[in-house]
């Protein structure tokens, strides 16, 4: 049996697409939203889609946002997905919210004087590694990842960037991470071959850096 | 640098590629999950689905089509045909779409597209519009009306300011597709495509009249699309999705090259 990962439920999107994803590269994935399980999780994934506001709602009325910040403390291995990377900061401009502070820094809006550039950023894009670490070691230069976002997040130490991506003007932090804790503001799961292989890194990560 | 989507649009009917499509599909002779699996390791960058199925208590073979290919596709891919409340969109949505594609429900009951951008979210929301050029009047200052029913009927509604009403109701996309250049395979029409695409804030799906890569070149230049839609042009083997991106690639056109 291949390595098992639990997905946090929290009413936060598809998570259907993120465990058909897991299972395709052989991992077993469960999805709970009980505090308790979290916890105790070997692996935990952390998705979500729509608004942060909702989101640290739903997760507090849940008892999830301890769960989440007592499962980093294990130094088993985390990843972020989307809403899930921009929850891990301390602070975001969507409804001016505190998050779980995970990583130092906060997500701010896109902003941009050209009508031509749409927010939110839909479709792919490339994603250049920054910082070495051991999941960033498959992907190849050039690589592109599927993204749907209105926010980015700013992590206050550089050495918490792990990858970059360009939309517009903006160079913004497409994969942050520091210690056990991974996260990809793209849709891994909807990323494709290079995706899934990323997806695959992470069910065999001891949750070291390098 | 974002990349320019090629969207490819498969029919189906009870569950299986509709008439146009099986005609040469050869080895996967009507078979919706084969061939979208196809067109994923080839590339595609988006996959949307419409269901032509007549009658609603067959809706079900069309959700199972939507579990089948979800399990072997990982590029986001979008439903669309029939969909007329939230449960509908949702149910998609759990069967495993990413985006549900609202038309002529939401032309009749715009309301439809708040109700699904606040069930599912507005980045899942999608407006598909079937747009027909008229000459300009009160009703239709853009020259542009609204039509449903796959085109038999004309609502004298603006295209332009049905646009953005969907936009402000919360649709998170506009496809735009012209019943004018619909299968005529002479290109796109531009300046529709370019009215919306300057007209609202979210992305434009351009859609109907591909006949080859430089009319998809066209409108995602000149007609300011952030993506563009094929079908008879890939479904009949004329093109290969490979061939049309590396076109655009040659053009100087950012398109996803490595996958």
């Amino acid at each position: 049996m291949g390595p098992s990962v639990t997905i946090v439920d929290y009413d936060a999107g598809n998570l259907r697409s993120v465990q058909r994803a897991c299972e395709a590269v052989g991992l077993r994935a469960k999805i709970s939203g009980d505090p308790e399980v979290v916890k105790r999780a070997d692996r935990l994934i952390f998705p979500g889609v729509g608004t942060a506001e909702t989101a640290m709602v739903t997760l507090a009325r849940l008892g999830l946002d301890e769960a989440v910040v007592t499962f980093f403390k294990t130094g088993r291995p985390l990843l972020g997905i989307c809403l899930g990377l921009q929850i891990l900061l301390e602070h975001t401009e969507e409804g001016d919210r505190d998050c779980l502070g995970i990583i130092p820094g906060r997500c701010k809006r896109f902003e941009f004087g050209d009508p031509d550039l749409k927010v939110p950023q839909i479709g792919w894009n490339e994603v250049s590694q920054s910082a070495d670490h051991a999941l960033l070691t498959g992907v190849p230069a050039g690589a592109e990842f599927y993204f749907v976002h209105s926010y980015f997040a700013m992590p206050d130490k550089a050495s918490h960037v792990l990858a970059e991506t360009t939309f517009g003007d903006r160079t913004f932090a497409s994969v942050i991470g520091r210690d056990n804790v991974f996260a990809t503001q793209f849709h891994l799961e909807k990323s494709g071959r290079f995706g899934l292989d990323l997806l695959a890194a992470f069910g065999q990560w001891d949750g070291a850096v390098c | 640098m974002l990349s320019k989507r090629v969207v490819a649009c498969l029919d189906v009917k009870n569950g299986e590629l509709s008439k146009g499509v099986q005609f040469v599909a050869t080895e996967m002779l009507g078979d919706p999950v084969a061939k979208a699996k196809a067109y994923y390791e080839d590339g595609l960058d988006e996959l949307v689905f419409y269901d032509i199925t007549a009658s609603s208590d067959e809706r079900n073979i069309m959700l199972d089509v939507v579990q089948k290919v979800a399990q072997e596709i990982f590029i986001p891919f979008s439903v669309g045909g029939g969909i007329r409340t939230r449960e509908d969109a949702a149910g998609l949505l759990m069967a495993g779409a990413e985006k549900i594609s609202l038309n002529s429900a939401a032309v009749l009951r715009p309301e439809l597209i708040k109700e699904c951008a606040q069930a599912i979210g507005t980045q899942n929301t999608v407006l598909s519009m079937d747009v027909r050029a008229v000459t300009k009047n009160t009703a239709c200052p853009s020259g542009y009306e609204v039509v449903i029913n796959g085109g038999r009927k004309s609502m004298g509604i603006d295209a332009i300011q049905w646009a953005r009403k969907a936009c402000a109701l919360g649709a998170g996309e506009v496809v735009v597709n012209s019943i004018d250049a619909d299968g005529m395979k002479q290109g796109y029409e531009i300046k529709l495509t370019r009215m919306v695409a300057e007209a609202i804030s979210v992305p434009v799906v351009a859609s109907g009249g591909a006949g080859t890569p430089a009319h998809l070149q066209s409108v995602l230049t000149e007609g300011k699309a952030d993506a563009a839609l094929v079908a008879s042009m890939v479904h009949y083997g004329d093109y290969r999705v490979p061939d049309i991106k590396q076109y655009l690639h040659d053009q100087g056109i950012k398109v996803r090259m490595n996958y």
